[in-house]
């Protein structure tokens, strides 16, 4: 699986509630919550990840709550896959759960400026950046997270594996 | 091994596991709430199984939204009260529980020895029973409903030595302010945190849960203390099920640990994390006149009767200062009603606070007490992040009940050991 985008930036610590507030926890449908992702830090996120956006995280990126609502409205946001130096768990999880590709890679942050074009290749844990023509290369996913992930998350995958029995 | 790595092995059926080994765990205990059981049953409902696993091993807790303040609340209510009846599953309604992370071990759903995974990120509490207990998502509580089971990585384990007593009004909530100050919001990421030493084995169960519950607040995998007497007095009449011999799940003397920490609790004063991180930490003495708009005393971190208690203390024959919305939010119907038993409803109502029932309320701004831009609260929950309560323009500082409870009758958010002194 190898995906492509534009670079959008964060810092270290970002949580859950910046990624999406409290009060739209109440919605379930995946395309209302995108339309307020990254609210708490950037009102005009949805617009700039409509195209299709690599966000690029720093430390502890997704901390705080366990609401699946944050990166559910990442995802339908437009975000094709989140990079960051390092995660909080719940947060990464979640993301593979629902399908959204995510590697930790320690610097990445320092490694990827605001609207690089970065490619990432889920298999073999490659991260470039063509703008600077680098690359890293992370830490692989295990291959039965690579499975959900190739599924399209953890409800495909389990489908499909009780299905084989 | 260590007590996690004992549970954890236990619960894959392996003798022996290691920090980063990745186990299949049978799951004992899942718990999912109205905000974010609705995304699990529509999961759920998408895998293709017709029942839960277990259900005697699955409990519905509404209390984040409740009683519900708009329609779409009520449609998510609507929404977990039939699964709930559908699967005959436990379900703790308006005016039966309160705040799911009391309620689970106040009606006996927390033992001693178990794997409790729970969608919701301060599931980590149970630990103080010594359980393994974690926060997961919807789409995961999904499938633990379908297959009773979960993937974990073995955390590596952080060892945390406490000793030493309390000064008057300093807290378990200080203490861990203090340590995840000292450690970071992601000092601990995928770790257990395990609280061991003499304070902790003379602390009580509420003292114990506020500090597992805020493991997460550093990144912590669990928080855990090996079970002990109180542990068991504590669960007398609340659960009918045989306790496992507490003596399997003590940390073995030559238990690995990652790093450990040596904490001396003798000094310590009042802590307080500022806006908007929870590692933010300084000591309340060195305040200098932040003046607040409100003052919440509540949450799975400080809802329970200890935390009314020395609220109650402070409060007593006070009033709250003109322009401090003080709200006292029991985390239970079983908290609520000691409180009232204990003439504390009283103290606070005539102090100028208001009681609500018990929610979540206004720790995650879903609903009463939300904050205007530039207002300020200082709050007894466990998270300070911006826009957690509300407006992104206003600032929570995160402190003891206590604290917050001198804070309301000065108006700004004070010390009660300096308020304490100053009436002598």
């Amino acid at each position: 699986m190898k995906v492509t985008g534009t670079a959008i930036k964060f810092g270290d610590n970002v949580d859950t509630d910046v990624i999406l507030p409290g009060k739209y926890l109440v919605l379930i449908d995946p395309h209302e919550l995108a339309k307020h992702a990254m609210e708490g830090l950037d009102p005009a996120f949805p617009e700039k990840a409509a195209k299709g956006v690599i966000v690029v995280g720093g430390k502890n990126f997704g901390c705080g709550s366990s609401r699946e609502q944050a990166p559910l409205a990442l995802k339908y946001a437009g975000v094709k896959c989140v990079l960051a130096d390092s995660f909080a768990r719940i947060f990464f999880r979640n993301a593979i759960n629902i399908g959204l590709p995510v590697i930790e890679y320690k610097g990445i942050s320092a490694a990827v400026n605001k609207g690089d074009e970065v490619a990432v290749n889920l298999e073999a844990g490659t991260i470039q950046n063509l703008t600077h023509g680098k690359s890293f290369q992370a830490a692989k996913l295990p291959p039965f997270i690579q499975e959900i992930l190739a599924d399209g998350g953890l409800i495909e995958n389990l489908r499909r594996r009780l299905n084989k029995k | 091994m260590n007590i996690t790595e004992k549970i954890l092995a236990k619960a894959s059926g392996k003798n022996q596991v290691q920090p980063g080994e990745i186990v299949d765990a049978n799951v004992d205990m899942v718990m999912i709430h109205d905000l974010t059981g609705p995304l699990a049953v529509e999961a759920f409902k998408k895998i293709g199984v017709e029942n839960v696993w277990d259900n005697k091993k699955v409990v519905v807790i509404l209390d984040h939204q409740v009683p519900a303040e708009s329609i779409k609340a009520a449609e998510l209510h609507k929404m977990m009260r039939k699964f709930a009846q559908d699967q005959q599953l436990r379900i703790y309604d308006v005016g039966k529980g309160g705040i799911c992370h009391q309620v689970m071990p106040e009606k006996g759903h927390v033992l001693p020895g178990t794997v409790i995974v729970g969608a919701d990120s301060h599931t980590c509490t149970y630990g103080a029973f010594g359980a393994f207990a974690t926060g997961i998502g919807s789409t995961e509580a999904a499938a633990v409903l379908a297959t009773g089971k979960i993937w974990l990585k073995v955390p590596e384990a952080i060892k945390i030595n406490v000793h030493g007593r309390f000064q008057r009004y300093v807290a378990p909530k200080d203490l861990i302010l203090h340590i995840i100050g000292k450690l970071g919001a992601g000092g601990a990421i995928y770790k257990t945190a395990e609280f061991r030493g003499p304070t902790i084995r003379d602390m009580s169960i509420a003292g114990r849960m506020t500090l597992c519950n805020m493991t997460v607040e550093m990144g912590a995998k669990n928080g855990i203390v090996e079970p002990d007497e109180a542990t068991r007095k504590f669960l007398e009449g609340r659960t009918t099920k045989m306790l496992p011999p507490f003596e399997s799940l003590i940390s073995d003397p030559d238990a690995m640990y990652e790093n450990t920490i040596d904490i001396d609790v003798t000094d310590l004063t009042p802590q307080i994390a500022y806006p908007s991180s929870v590692d933010n930490v300084k000591p309340a003495s060195e305040m200098s006149n932040v003046t607040v708009e409100q003052a919440f005393i509540g949450s799975c971190t400080n809802g329970r009767i200890e935390d009314l208690r020395v609220a109650a203390e402070i409060l007593k024959g006070k009033m709250v200062k003109d322009g401090v919305r003080t709200l006292v939010i029991p985390a239970s119907q079983e908290v609520y009603r000691q409180a009232l038993n204990e003439g504390l409803i009283e103290i606070f109502t005539d102090a100028g606070a208001l009681v609500c029932g018990s929610t979540c309320g206004p720790c995650l701004g879903g609903h009463i007490g939300l904050l205007a831009t530039g207002e300020t609260c200082v709050s007894t929950s466990n998270r300070n992040f911006i826009g957690r309560m509300g407006s992104k323009e206003a600032n929570v500082y995160l402190a003891s009940p206590a604290t917050v409870a001198a804070s309301a009758i000065t108006g700004k958010i004070t010390d009660p050991q300096e308020l304490e002194a100053q009436k002598t």
